[in-house]
């Protein structure tokens, strides 16, 4: 499959609004007019809008930070918004701020403060989605440090022994909170992280926003077919810190030495 | 233990109520019988402070189904924990739909001389004691709470006003037993109805042994509630 016009500037917008969206609340975070923890995921844009777009709003879907995945699923932007500054226009039931957003109308079951740990939860909404005999896909995003933990294997386990249709969208930035990747690990690639189990996956550019559609626009399709699981990993990069404040961004002067040749960002490169 | 003690138990209010989750998560616990440190450690009290999760724990036949069968209904994730060695157990069992609610407590024995509350397996150890005191004339009042969460406080509290004496039992450690937060509730809202400390029987805060003199030395067991009673009674002086 490829882009037609208008689809890439469907996508460019996307990019550009999970960005503007980012930005405000990071301005906002720095007037200290939002409460809590604040994850952004500026310079990331690429892995989100290539994905959740593509997918209709019966797609579960699950991320571990959040406000990306809210502007570009188009759910309503006050939704995002509003929960972000825990203020909002109208008033929100349930604990929420921008860890926690959910919205099940919309497909977006949920963000979660602990890394990694709506894998799962993802498991979970996959197995339904077979037990019920629907095509409903489960989609769920984490980055590179939930791979090491001990429930992402167990998924990946259960998921290539039953077929379910999960698919695993990495964001592999290099860091897991404040830690490069080869301080904690040994494997450099999320793909051979779960090369045992033969799930097909694929590594790419998460800044090219082409690659990243049309390979999880294959696995979405190939899923809703009866295939699964796919491991899509994006190799991608984050502009500012794990969240807004924190040590690592504010002292921040140099790039991050995680050995990978810095790239413009997704969203400045598509616009070129 | 992520999911159930950050994920489960926390998305329905996180969501707003979009999300329920009404899940059983059945554990054994507390075994005994020389299965030693890793099979016999007590924890239920551990998952009552979680919000949003129950926490049941049948001590008799009749109530492992009637509260399986709320626990099911109930849309919310609990928590059921049954002790080993009960199922090795008979008792009586209703035929049909038999529901228990959550949150009422079951009074296993009558008595006005002291409360003695009690939970799972300890129950019927409560019970022996219950029955040896009453050859020296104590009537002891036996309560079993059949939900750790939710705690029913109120009966609990209605027998100390009618007693002025509690005695709690748990076999977990000390610091993670339910007992222990039953005794500040009771100290926090029915203190003036106590006629003497309250005083806990409780597993020791250690790994149990494998030896069996020493699991014993370790565990709950009738004699030490008798004696339990005894020093509320004032009737034998309180070990340091």
């Amino acid at each position: 499959m490829t882009l037609n016009g208008e689809q890439a500037l469907g996508l460019l917008a996307t990019m550009w609004r999970i960005r503007l969206f980012e930005e405000r609340v990071g301005q906002l975070k720095r007037a200290d007019e939002v409460f809590g923890l604040i994850h952004l995921s500026v310079g990331q844009e690429g892995v989100a809008a290539g994905s959740a777009p593509s997918c209709a709003t019966t797609t579960p879907s699950t991320r571990a930070t959040a406000r990306t995945a809210t502007p570009s699923r188009r759910a309503p932007r006050s939704t995002g918004h509003g929960r972000a500054d825990g203020q909002g226009r109208r008033a929100l039931p349930g604990a929420r701020r921008s860890m926690h957003l959910v919205d099940v109308e919309h497909g977006f079951m949920g963000a979660t403060g602990v890394v990694g740990g709506n894998i799962p939860i993802a498991l979970g909404s996959a197995l339904a989605a077979r037990l019920a005999g629907t095509d409903s896909v489960a989609v769920v995003f984490f980055g590179d440090g939930a791979v090491q933990a001990g429930h992402f294997n167990e998924t990946v386990n259960l998921a290539t022994l039953w077929g379910l249709p999960l698919i695993m969208v990495c964001e592999n930035n290099g860091f897991a909170e404040f830690t490069p990747r080869s301080a904690h690990t040994n494997v450099e690639r999320v793909s051979d992280v779960v090369a045992p189990y033969e799930l097909e996956r694929e590594t790419v550019d998460g800044n090219d926003i082409t690659a990243v559609w049309k390979t999880f626009g294959k696995y979405l399709k190939a899923a809703r077919k009866g295939g699964g699981p796919f491991l899509l990993e994006c190799l991608t990069h984050r502009l500012r810190g794990h969240y807004e404040g924190d040590p690592a961004s504010t002292a921040r002067r140099s790039p991050p030495r995680t050995g990978r040749r810095r790239t413009r960002s997704c969203a400045s490169s598509a616009t070129a | 233990m992520d999911q159930v003690i950050n994920e489960g138990p926390r998305f329905r209010a996180m969501s707003g109520g979009q999300v329920t989750v009404p899940i059983v998560l059945k554990a054994g616990y507390g075994f005994t019988a020389g299965w030693a440190g890793q099979h016999t450690g007590t924890i239920g009290a551990l998952f009552m402070g979680v919000p949003g999760l129950k926490v049941v724990v049948p001590s008799t036949a009749a109530d492992a189904k009637g509260l399986m069968a709320t626990a099911i209904r109930d849309d919310n994730p609990v928590v059921y924990m049954h002790h080993y060695l009960l199922t090795l157990e008979h008792g009586e069992v209703p035929d049909g739909e038999h529901l228990v609610p959550f949150g009422e407590a079951a009074i296993r024995r009558e008595g006005g001389d002291v409360t003695i509350v009690a939970t799972g397996w300890t129950v019927d150890r409560a019970l022996g004691a219950a029955e040896q005191l009453a050859s020296e004339g104590v009537e002891a009042e036996v309560i079993d709470p059949r939900t750790l969460n939710p705690l029913d406080t109120k009966t609990i509290f209605e027998s100390v006003e009618k007693t002025g004496r509690l005695v709690l039992v748990d076999q977990a450690t000390r610091h993670a037993s339910a007992s222990t937060v039953i005794a500040g509730e009771v100290a926090e809202h029915a203190f003036s109805a106590l006629k003497a400390p309250i005083v806990q029987v409780t597993g020791l805060d250690a790994t149990i042994p494998y030896s069996e003199p020493l699991e014993a030395y370790v565990l709950p067991n009738d004699e030490k509630i008798v004696t339990a009673v005894q020093q509320v009674l004032g009737s034998a002086p309180v070990t340091a």
